[in-house]
């Protein structure tokens, strides 16, 4: 936890962002229906060295966002503004082929399915070096001694035996690893992992969490976390951006928000964890209703069908975005009373 | 013919789909496949024929009591009493109307008949593999005038396509006849690589060979047409069982060959017809020749096809 702290300040000061997102804006437009705005003006920096954690639940627009700055969204269909500027470049401006280079070399991504995230047919080896071959001009020859250290660095067993098995013959944790290998292979500086633990089982998220927290310490890589499970942001991001239907509605240092949430939407999510400490007959509190019971942004605040603390303006008003004292950012007319949260 | 064509496409859709349902672990995949056919007798009886079959197409010159193209019984061929000379020590089956030995013209025709067969299966992947690359990794517009030149294909009748193709030929011969019965299968090959393409297309895997920047060229031969071979490959095995019977069928009309010192089951058949009503072994030895060959490839293919299908699978 502290070592964490440490490197976030130790980086963040002087360089100034990696990345910078402004305003990014996802709208999705099938032939003949109402264009859809997955990702509504989303707003965030993550610096050298810095975790970032996108978290919300299914449908808020935290994969579609990764995709957007991947530049792996389909171009039929969808139409993605706003700027992404990455060492001084504006990622979303880059041609097809400009993109194309820089995925794997600068930016690499982690995805959710680890077994179907690996080609079938293809040994374990070939997958690695391929990375490498592509943006290192090495040859398959020279890559393979690079492929065994990488799988030997993200914790496989006997990697000289792993190289030449395909990924059926490889467990899910295994699979993760390596997937995690590839993204690491040309050293990217910034690391986007889209729910790389749903598909595991706990104490396999546990190991996976513990490697990517050591990556991200020794190479200095940032890390942009997109879960929805809030126990994977505790352990690992500095910073921390709740999404709902699209846009930020509370960003902060991890310590703080999970301290002390001001969102009625961060309070609710945090509310239906269920506790160790809390007795045994306790019923959970959950979050009532669905993302689709949502207000256009537009004119209200989104979540304010579902939310326990609207008020009127709530809906009639779109609520905009305001810095507090203490660097968090909140989008919200009537926050949780930080005196109230003392939950129990 | 419209619905003609439309059955044809229905069901090579059908193919391309159940073989891209859920084809997570795709080795495993076709691991589980390979046990549950060794357990099934269908497929062990359409491999044992099919591969007696090639052993004998490949040694059959060696074993051939007799020179197919000499006529050892020349001199028992009597054109008016007994065209066909009957069985006798040395020649089990008898001979032909022009004195040669028919158990040797079987067993050295059903080189022919191999050799056809697997020349025209594998043009005609070929061909239907590139049309099927070219749509399925480009989609779009290429995807769509690709497909439309292929469903004009399909909806021909096969077997009409392949004797025009032949009938129009310059010389006709045993190339003609390959050329021919290959080209018809092109379509049925496109349409099906094309649909397992389009399903890997849209993998996670090849999600995440391209936010590792992969470049295209790698994406499609090695993230997409490996994994979308299996349907192909069994397609295969069964068109290799049409491809003997048209070229058989082309044989009899006279399409294929015109020089008769080369065996081939299609044309013994057509040849027989004269005899038909004294001396119908003629026709029934080449015919059942056909027709087990064919029916042992056909026996494989489907139960190679039933056992990759996820659908059939318990």
């Amino acid at each position: 936890m502290s070592a964490t702290m440490s490197l976030k300040d130790d980086a963040t000061p002087s360089t100034g962002p990696l990345l910078s997102v402004e305003d990014l804006r996802v709208t999705f437009q099938r032939h003949g229906e109402k264009p859809f705005t997955a990702v509504d003006g989303v707003s965030f920096d993550v610096h050298p060295g810095q975790t970032v954690g996108l978290v919300g639940e299914s449908g808020c627009g935290k994969s579609v966002t990764s995709l957007a700055l991947m530049g792996l969204l389909p171009k039929r269909g969808n139409r993605v503004e706003g700027r992404a500027t990455y060492e001084g470049t504006d990622l979303l401006s880059l041609s097809d082929k400009e993109m194309r280079d820089r995925r794997g070399r600068d930016i690499a991504m982690i995805f959710q399915d680890p077994l179907s995230s690996l080609n079938p047919v293809v040994s374990i080896g070939i997958q690695v070096t391929e990375v490498m071959e592509r943006h290192q001009g090495m040859s398959r020859k020279d890559a393979m001694p690079r492929a065994r250290d990488l799988l030997e660095r993200v914790g496989i067993p006997d990697p000289n035996a792993r190289l030449k098995n395909y990924p059926h013959q490889l467990s899910g944790g295994m699979r993760q690893r390596a997937l995690i290998a590839m993204a690491l292979a040309c050293e990217p500086r910034l690391l986007i992992a889209d729910e790389p633990t749903t598909a595991l089982d706990v104490t396999i998220q546990a190991q996976i969490l513990a490697l990517l927290k050591e990556l991200v310490q020794d190479t200095g890589t940032a890390l942009i976390m997109i879960t929805h499970d809030l126990g994977v942001v505790a352990g690992l991001c500095d910073e921390v951006n709740v999404l709902y239907a699209g846009r930020i509605v509370e960003r902060g240092d991890r310590h703080r928000l999970f301290a002390r949430p001001r969102h009625p939407y961060t309070h609710g999510l945090l509310s239906s964890i269920p506790r160790l400490d809390s007795p045994r007959g306790e019923k959970l509190t959950p979050i009532t209703g669905s993302v689709s019971d949502n207000l256009p942004w537009t004119s209200a605040c989104a979540f304010a069908p579902r939310c326990s603390h609207a008020l009127d303006v709530c809906r009639q008003e779109s609520p905009p975005w305001e810095w507090e004292s203490d660097g968090r950012g909140l989008r919200c007319f009537n926050p949780v009373d930080p005196e109230e949260v003392r939950r129990g | 013919m419209t619905s003609y064509g439309d059955r044809r496409r229905e069901r090579i859709d059908d193919l391309a789909a159940a073989a891209s349902v859920d084809e997570t672990p795709g080795v495993s995949l076709i691991a589980s496949a390979w046990r549950r056919l060794r357990r099934d007798p269908i497929f062990l009886v359409g491999l044992a024929i099919t591969v007696a079959f090639i052993i004998l197409a490949v040694i059959s010159p060696w074993i051939a009591p007799h020179d197919p193209a000499s006529a050892p019984l020349l001199d028992k061929v009597r054109p008016q009493t007994n065209p066909v000379p009957g069985p006798e020590p040395g020649f089990p089956l008898g001979g032909d109307d022009r004195g040669r030995d028919l158990l040797s013209r079987l067993l050295v025709g059903s080189r022919q008949t191999l050799v056809v067969g697997v020349f025209a299966t594998i043009f005609g992947l070929l061909g239907g593999m590139a049309l099927g690359i070219l749509a399925g990794s480009f989609g779009g517009a290429v995807d769509s005038i690709v497909m439309r030149i292929v469903d004009v294909m399909l909806s021909v009748p096969s077997l009409l396509l392949a004797f025009t193709i032949a009938a129009l030929a310059a010389r006709p011969g045993q190339t003609t006849l390959i050329i021919a019965i290959a080209i018809i299968q092109v379509p049925i090959f496109a349409r099906l690589l094309r649909g397992s393409m389009l399903g890997q297309r849209a993998s996670d895997h090849v999600l995440a060979a391209r936010a590792l920047g992969v470049k295209r060229r790698a994406i499609v031969f090695r993230h997409m047409l490996p994994n979308s071979m299996g349907p192909v490959i069994v397609q295969a095995t069964l068109v290799l069982a049409i491809a003997i019977i048209d070229a058989a069928a082309l044989s009899f009309l006279g399409l294929g060959s015109p020089d008769d010192r080369q065996p081939e089951w299609g044309q013994m058949l057509g040849r027989s017809q004269e005899f038909i009503y004294d001396h119908p072994h003629l026709a029934v030895y080449p015919a059942l020749c056909i027709i087990v060959v064919a029916l042992g490839f056909t026996l494989m293919g489907e139960s190679m096809r039933e056992a990759l299908d996820p659908k059939t699978r318990r």
